[in-house]
């Protein structure tokens, strides 16, 4: 199956593993203590989020951290951006024509 | 002119965006510029880009056709397929691109819309929900055209503001 962004972030434990590794990079076991779910589950959520290339992994000796990419989140933001600015210059040209209707009937 | 804030939000497991704005018209006019081509011509393509109606059959199970025309030309026929709709109140539709006839062009990216109008006296709130079928729809939509339009859009709407 393939993995997405949008999917990866829409879950709110991933979410939660993001913002954690956002502040520091931190080791699998380390973030499994932050939750309460299982240590199976939150590998499985690293392994989407790895997939998706929102986090990497750096193996010093036997330790494994993991860091936020905060460039790959970026790229959601920017198309968002994109969308936002499409959507705006819309509404504004229908603010005009809105006006003008106005104008014509008074 | 105060510039109306839009709001966005985002539900990105069901790859849908809610797209949120008040207008300054009662609810008959700001639905009338939703519904009649001759008005969404005038507003529906960000600028530089131009829409054009071919056809409009606005009931259930009507389409509208038009294309977007961009400053080199360039025509991308789109359409929208009306699934359901509810005067002055909704309409729902399949929104793609499509070839001249306004055959579906299936390799290409397309979005369901729900638009729900709420009118407050002198004022309309208008809701408007796109589900996509995929990221990589998403992004395709990004790629075609759209892009291109942005810088340029700006400055035209920079002009548009001067005016006033």
């Amino acid at each position: 199956m393939r993995r997405d962004v949008f999917q990866a972030i829409a879950d709110p434990t991933r979410r939660a593993i993001l913002s954690l590794l956002a502040l520091q990079a931190m080791t699998p076991n380390a973030l499994a203590d932050h939750f309460d779910s299982s240590r199976q589950a939150i590998s499985k959520h690293i392994k989407i989020l790895t997939e998706c290339q929102l986090i990497t992994h750096e193996q010093t000796g036997r330790e494994i951290h993991y860091h936020f990419n905060s460039k790959k989140l970026k790229e959601v933001d920017k198309w968002l951006q994109q969308f936002r600015e499409m959507w705006d210059t819309r509404f504004t040209q229908l603010d005009n024509l809105l006006k003008n209707t106005k104008n014509k009937r008074s | 002119m105060l510039t109306k804030e839009t709001i966005y939000s985002k539900d990105a497991s069901n790859k849908k965006i809610m797209v949120e704005r008040v207008f300054d018209a009662p609810v008959e006019t700001v639905w009338q510029a939703w519904t009649q081509s001759d008005l969404l011509d005038q507003w529906w393509a960000p600028k530089p880009w131009k829409a054009n109606t071919k056809s409009m059959d606005f009931r259930n199970g009507g389409t509208w056709l038009y294309y977007m025309e961009g400053p080199d030309g360039t025509r991308h026929y789109c359409k929208v397929d009306y699934t359901s709709i509810v005067p002055n109140k909704s309409f729902s539709g399949f929104d793609g691109f499509c070839d001249e006839s306004g055959k579906t062009l299936t390799d290409m990216p397309g979005m369901d819309w729900k638009i729900v109008f709420n009118g407050e006296g002198e004022t309309t709130k208008v809701e408007v929900e796109i589900t996509f079928a995929s990221e990589a729809d998403l992004n395709k939509i990004v790629e075609m055209g759209f892009k291109e339009g942005f810088a340029a859009a700006h400055s035209n709407l920079d002009e548009l503001l001067a005016k006033k």
